[in-house]
């Protein structure tokens, strides 16, 4: 048994070390956001934060995460209470087919937190894995400055005010 | 480098510096200014021929900055004795060549002065450039006098007394320039002669393949027996090669032209800007580079080539045995996909039995490569292989290079492997997530086989 901790919870996982993370989180977990493309880190789909990182989950055992804080989409909104960046793409219709959106996402998820206004240029650096045959570039573009601006927004809202000041 | 030899290094320099200058060796003559040719004066084939020269020389590497214009210098180049900037080599009036003669040029080729008279220093080849012939000079000089011009002044550079006076460099160059042409050795092939002309001339491979002295200059005793270029290792290209299959001229010449070879894998690092070059240049070129290359690294002893046969036999075989360190746990779901797939890259990798950067007595390429990975070339066929830096702490890192160095090469553990490590990800990871093109400076395909 090994404990992993996804969006906050502790799980107790039985799998060998070597069982890469994306299999435990579909398989064990029943976490579909994070989707099985190439299998061997080529094409981003199976994205995943870990400790603030974008990690790519096929090719990461389980043996690499003890003690590391696993993020998945679902851990950052629902359905029902839509995060930012899952706003931000749905308003700018950025996905087609969709496969690839969940690790454009959270790829770039962690861009924003670690730079609050990403240029063009950072944008299209950073989501350089991954790859979208349906061709919604410029639309993923538009929705990740659409989500840095909302999170400013979120930042500057009553709720969070109070704490800023 | 140690003190004792910095010192002797410093008085030595000091003395013949000095020698030199009373004698006034040092000085040289400005040559006059000219205005800047008109792009028409140049012959539009001697510019194509400029091109692929440029490739071969890999100019680009030093005087192209990432995300900056062509040829306009501006890199920090790092040496023991401090930093020194490559400079701007478009035609810009003001502040690169595009007010050098030819003779200017050549002379900067031959003898490392440039146009006002001034001493070069040695990160700028002519050691090596001082044996490129007149008319490869002259079809450089054509090529970049008709590249755009770009304003861009140089930078000053950052050295430590006594280096940042260029008397220095003339006590340098009477210690270690030999001037003169490539003299052919009849008892060899035409090929051979264009790749020894090629390898010790404009192509300067053993600027980085060859290890140097306490004062900068490559040792002479120990050609390419393996350099420092950055945070990479420049594997020893001799008999002393740790290449597990030992290479031939046609392996070199595919390598070189493709940037692959099965046998060996990918050019990565800064040589992977090399091969990117060679993939421009005539055919005829990269041949005779390989097959003078196989010749400096020697016709294998029956040991190494029942070795690299073994290797290879075992590379073909594949399956693993179950991996039940906490490192083979790691190499299964991480490496193992790719790399015991047999199939072709970019979907899969060599076997890594077949890895020069495991059976190196030095971890770097292999660090460098597992932390940051192999970027694709943007609008290229490319090898891909992802970074691990964000999910692998150092200690982790430490532990899988451990496994592949035992598992595939029996060799002795390396030495301070997490340090190794913690260097590598600074350089490397810095490197890749704060740069925003793409990890090698590949020839633009756009551009080829125009003038």
């Amino acid at each position: 048994m090994t404990t992993l901790k996804v969006n906050g919870r502790d799980h107790q996982v039985d799998a060998e070390p070597d069982t890469p993370l994306l299999y435990v989180l579909r398989d064990d977990l029943k976490l579909n956001a994070a989707k099985f493309g190439c299998g061997l880190g080529q094409c981003g789909s199976c994205t995943v934060i870990v400790d603030g990182k974008a990690v790519l989950s096929c090719v990461t055992p389980l043996v690499l995460l003890e003690g590391k804080q696993v993020t998945t989409l679902e851990g950052l909104g629902s359905t029902s209470a839509l995060a930012p960046i899952q706003r931000a793409f749905i308003e700018e219709q950025a996905a087609q087919c969709g496969y690839c959106i969940a690790g454009m996402m959270m790829r770039a998820q962690a861009l924003l937190q670690r730079v609050r206004h990403p240029t063009d240029e950072q944008i299209r650096s950073e989501l350089a894995p991954h790859l979208c045959r349906c061709g919604t570039h410029m639309r993923i573009i538009r929705a990740v400055h659409r989500a840095a601006r909302m999170m400013d927004f979120a930042a500057l809202s009553p709720a969070n005010k109070e704490g800023a000041q | 480098m140690k003190k004792s030899g910095i010192i002797g290094g410093v008085v030595a320099v000091l003395l013949v510096g000095g020698a030199a200058a009373a004698v006034a060796i040092a000085w040289r003559p400005a040559i006059a200014a000219t205005d800047p040719a008109a792009e028409q004066s140049f012959d539009p084939a001697q510019v194509k021929r400029g091109r692929e020269l440029a490739a071969l020389g890999n100019c680009n590497s030093c005087h192209t900055v990432r995300g900056g214009k062509n040829f306009a210098g501006g890199l920090p180049v790092p040496t023991p004795f401090g930093a020194v900037f490559s400079s701007n080599i478009t035609p810009d009036p003001e502040t690169g060549i595009g007010r050098w003669p030819e003779a200017a040029f050549r002379r900067a080729m031959r003898s490392g002065v440039d146009r006002e008279g001034r001493h070069l220093y040695p990160t700028f080849p002519y050691d090596h450039l001082t044996n490129v012939s007149d008319d490869d000079d002259r079809a450089l000089y054509a090529f970049l006098m008709t590249r755009e011009p770009v304003h861009a002044p140089a930078r000053s550079n950052q050295l430590s007394f006594p280096f940042d006076h260029r008397v220095v460099i003339a006590g340098w160059k009477l210690l270690f320039l030999r001037a003169g042409a490539y003299k052919p050795d009849t008892t060899k092939s035409p090929e051979w002669n264009r790749g020894a002309y090629l390898v010790e001339g404009l192509a300067h491979c053993g600027a980085c393949h060859t290890p140097r002295n306490a004062l900068g200059a490559e040792q002479t005793t120990a050609s390419f027996a393996g350099g420092d270029v950055d945070n990479w290792k420049a594997y020893a290209i001799n008999a002393q090669s740790p290449a597990p299959v030992p290479w031939d001229a046609d392996a070199l010449f595919t390598y070189l032209r493709d940037g692959f070879h099965p046998d060996h894998g990918t050019a990565r690092g800064p040589m992977a800007e090399v091969v990117s070059n060679l993939s421009a240049v005539p055919a005829s070129d990269v041949r005779a580079i390989a097959t003078y290359m196989a010749d400096v690294f020697g016709k294998p002893s029956p040991v190494r080539k029942l070795q690299g046969e073994t290797v290879l036999a075992q590379a073909k075989q594949g399956a693993a045995p179950p991996p039940e360190s906490e490192g083979g746990k790691i190499y299964a779901a991480a490496c193992a996909g790719c790399h015991e797939s047999s199939r072709p890259p970019p979907y899969g990798g060599i076997h890594l039995g077949l890895s020069t950067a495991i059976s190196s007595p030095d971890p770097r390429n292999l660090a460098n490569i597992v932390l940051a990975g192999v970027v694709p070339i943007e609008g290229e066929r490319s090898p891909i292989m992802p970074g691990f830096a964000a999910v692998m702490n150092d200690r982790q890192v430490a532990v899988l290079l451990e496994y592949l160095r035992s598992r595939f090469r029996g060799h002795p553990a390396w030495h301070d492997l997490e340090k190794t490590i913690a260097d590598a990800r600074r350089t490397q990871t810095a490197y890749v997530q704060n740069s925003a093109g793409p990890t090698n400076a590949p020839a633009d395909p756009a551009q080829r086989d125009k003038p």
